[in-house]
């Protein structure tokens, strides 16, 4: 399944940021990519997140197949509205 | 003589240690037991990552929690999916493991430190922290053990990695040298956490500097002398005494009321603008925010901010700062500043123009947006509320009744927001100081704007390079105004602060102490020398100079006054 996610907190996707998806990512068997612009980034691993440079305002598109899909969509949609905690 | 960026203040005179880890010696082979490879790799990633919790607690004790959430990071970079995948594909093609690793880790360095942002390009330096203890394990070659120094030194390096700077014996070190960063890398930054001076940005101190070379290090001006002579010594050992003196003094009023000593407390606030400053407010013991400017939530963006998106800001403010008291402004935005959401025209002179007040009053659902923004917020905290660029009653009498038309919506829809908020306004305009009697009647409290009262005041363009000398922060009708709002503003009972730049100056603080002002708003960094300031004065004596000084008829003539007082002092 695939949902268009905006980056809403004021400083982007950072270290800690990161840190929270890719944790978050990894707590589900699906497999979980962030697609944004020309990159496809695996969302359970730290640097490639990082390395997609993703600001405040930019949409990115999250990608999750396998058999928790519909969970780990949920868990991560809401990491993102939630900008995070900031 | 070097000269570097100044990045952490202070003196540091001593021997120097040069750091030159040895680069690992990383050699291509190729091996035949790709599992027995595959093993040592793994044996080295538990090592590491067994290293790295080590370092997390050591740095949890010296540095605080959010320092030490540093190493959550490399410890998930050590777990990386993606690294670990990269390397195993490569000893499955018969690599061995610390080529496999050197390879890999210098493609992820190679994208950070290719990004078009200083913060990510210091992520490559996390990632060369973590990979080089893993080749380390691997290949059992030691690093310089900064945990185990002998005798104090000033540390000359490249540059330092979060973990060296986590586990080293800060007692025994005196400084910090490096090639590389400025004075937001992390070398930096560490460096003020620990108050430890640095001169960072040298280029090539790792070779011009010798191990056990004495090295003078200014950290005020980023000098860096080596095996200096005696009278430099000695004239930098005065300075350092100096600043030590001076740091020790200023440490002693953390935590103190700020209270003459006759008795007379007032308030020393910050004026901030982003809800990161908050840390710099804690840092230097504010006892409030004076001023909370709300701009930096409308620039730099295409649309307006949301209600939600202001909120958890102001939100974040006021639960920082609970249940010290803070006094948010409204939106003081106009044609000087381009908006792409607002269409604003462009004006002969944006400063006498649309803006402020003005133009909240003119556009109702921007002003409203942020009534409720901030009246949601607070329930949080001790929220007080300032209106920017009042000129007449008028204006504040409408400012106030769609606060009050705000509070009603709110109610209505049964959400909940603090019944106890003081609403106050910004004196910045002249016409608003001279008439502050009868404004004083309808607000709890008024802000001195020093900034614009100057240059309304005296007609002056602050970025007017040619006209700077008549912008007068000393001009006895600027001084006169301010004692006015001030008497005005105690006559109906309700306190009176500074929030301009003169709020911190120390030539100034005692003449409006001796006005009476209640509360001081500045840049955090002169909240404690503005302490120790108050602490030495008698606000009965400052009272009479005050009085004093108004009746002097030029600027000059009261400088002068204030500073033969303090050669007398």
């Amino acid at each position: 399944m695939k949902k268009e996610i905006t980056i809403l907190n004021e400083t982007g996707i950072h270290a800690r940021p990161a840190a929270i998806i890719s944790k978050t990512a990894g707590e589900f068997s699906s497999e979980i990519f962030i697609e944004f612009k020309d990159k496809v980034v695996n969302a359970k691993s730290i640097m490639n997140i990082l390395s997609a440079g993703l600001q405040k305002g930019d949409k990115a598109m999250l990608t999750i197949t396998g058999e928790d899909e519909a969970e780990a969509m949920m868990a991560l949609e809401e990491l993102f509205n939630s900008s995070f905690g900031e | 003589m070097l000269k570097g960026t100044a990045a952490s203040p202070g003196y540091a005179i001593g021997k120097a240690l040069v750091l030159r880890n040895e680069a690992i010696k990383i050699e291509k082979e190729t091996v035949a037991n790709v599992e027995e490879e595959k093993e040592r790799f793994s044996s080295a990633l538990k090592k590491s990552k067994e290293e790295i919790i080590k370092i997390r607690e050591k740095a949890l004790v010296n540095l605080g929690e959010s320092k030490a959430a540093i190493f959550d990071a490399h410890l998930m970079i050590l777990e990386d999916p993606e690294l670990i995948k990269t390397i195993h594909q490569k000893i499955e093609n018969n690599y061995n493991a610390t080529f496999a690793l050197k390879e890999t880790a210098d493609e992820f360095i190679a994208i950070f430190e290719g990004m078009d942002n200083e913060y990510m390009k210091e992520r490559a330096a996390d990632i060369r922290d973590v990979t080089d203890r893993i080749l380390r394990n691997l290949t059992g070659q030691k690093a310089t053990d900064l945990s185990l120094l002998d005798e104090e030194v000033i540390i000359v390096a490249h540059d330092l990695t979060p973990s060296e700077t986590a586990t080293m014996d800060k007692d025994k070190i005196l400084g910090f040298i490096t090639n590389i960063g400025g004075r937001t890398s992390h070398t930096a930054i560490m460096a003020r956490t620990l108050e430890i001076p640095a001169v960072v940005g040298l280029n090539n101190a790792t070779s011009v500097i010798n191990d056990g070379d004495f090295i003078i290090l200014d950290g005020e001006t980023g000098k860096i002398d080596i095996n200096p002579s005696q009278d430099q010594i000695e004239e930098y050992k005065r300075l350092k005494d100096a600043y030590e003196k001076e740091r020790k003094d200023l440490e002693a009023m953390r935590g103190k009321a700020s209270i003459t000593k006759d008795g007379r407390q007032v308030e020393l606030g910050g004026n901030i603008g982003t809800p990161e400053d908050i840390n710099g407010l804690l840092r230097n013991d504010a006892e409030g925010v004076g001023l909370f400017r709300t701009e930096f939530l409308y620039m730099n963006r295409n649309t307006m901010p949301t209600e939600e998106e202001q909120f958890s800001a102001y939100k974040k403010v006021l639960e920082a700062m609970n249940p010290k008291p803070v006094v948010i402004r409204t939106l003081d935005i106009g044609g000087d500043k381009n908006l792409p959401y607002l269409k604003i025209d462009e004006e002969m002179n944006p400063f006498l123009g649309y803006r402020a007040i003005r133009l909240c009053l003119k556009e109702n659902k921007i002003f409203k947006d942020q009534l409720r923004a901030m009246l949601r917020a607070s329930i949080y905290g001790n929220l007080k509320i300032m209106f920017p660029m009042i000129s007449n009653l008028k204006e504040l009498l409408e400012a106030k009744k769609v606060l009050q038309e705000v509070m009603e919506e709110l109610n209505q829809e049964g959400i909940r927001f603090s019944d106890d908020i003081e609403v106050g306004i910004m004196i910045e305009v002249p016409s608003a100081a001279i008439i502050s009697d009868m404004l004083a009647k309808h607000v709890d409290f008024f802000s001195i704007g020093t900034n614009d009262l100057i240059q309304y005041t005296c007609a002056v363009d602050r970025m007017n390079e040619k006209i700077h000398d008549l912008y007068q922060p000393f001009h006895p009708a600027v001084l006169r105004l301010i004692q006015m709002v001030i008497e005005n503003g105690h006559k109906e009972g309700i306190w009176v602060g500074m929030c301009g730049e003169s709020a911190g100056d120390q030539r100034l603080i005692p003449i409006f102490l001796g006005m009476g002002l209640d509360e001081f708003s500045m840049s955090p960094i002169s909240i404690l020398p503005a302490r120790k300031l108050i602490s030495s004065l008698s606000y009965e004596e400052w009272k009479k100079h005050a009085e004093n000084m108004l009746s002097l008829s030029t600027s000059e003539e009261i400088i002068e006054y204030v500073d033969r007082l303090k050669l007398n002092a």
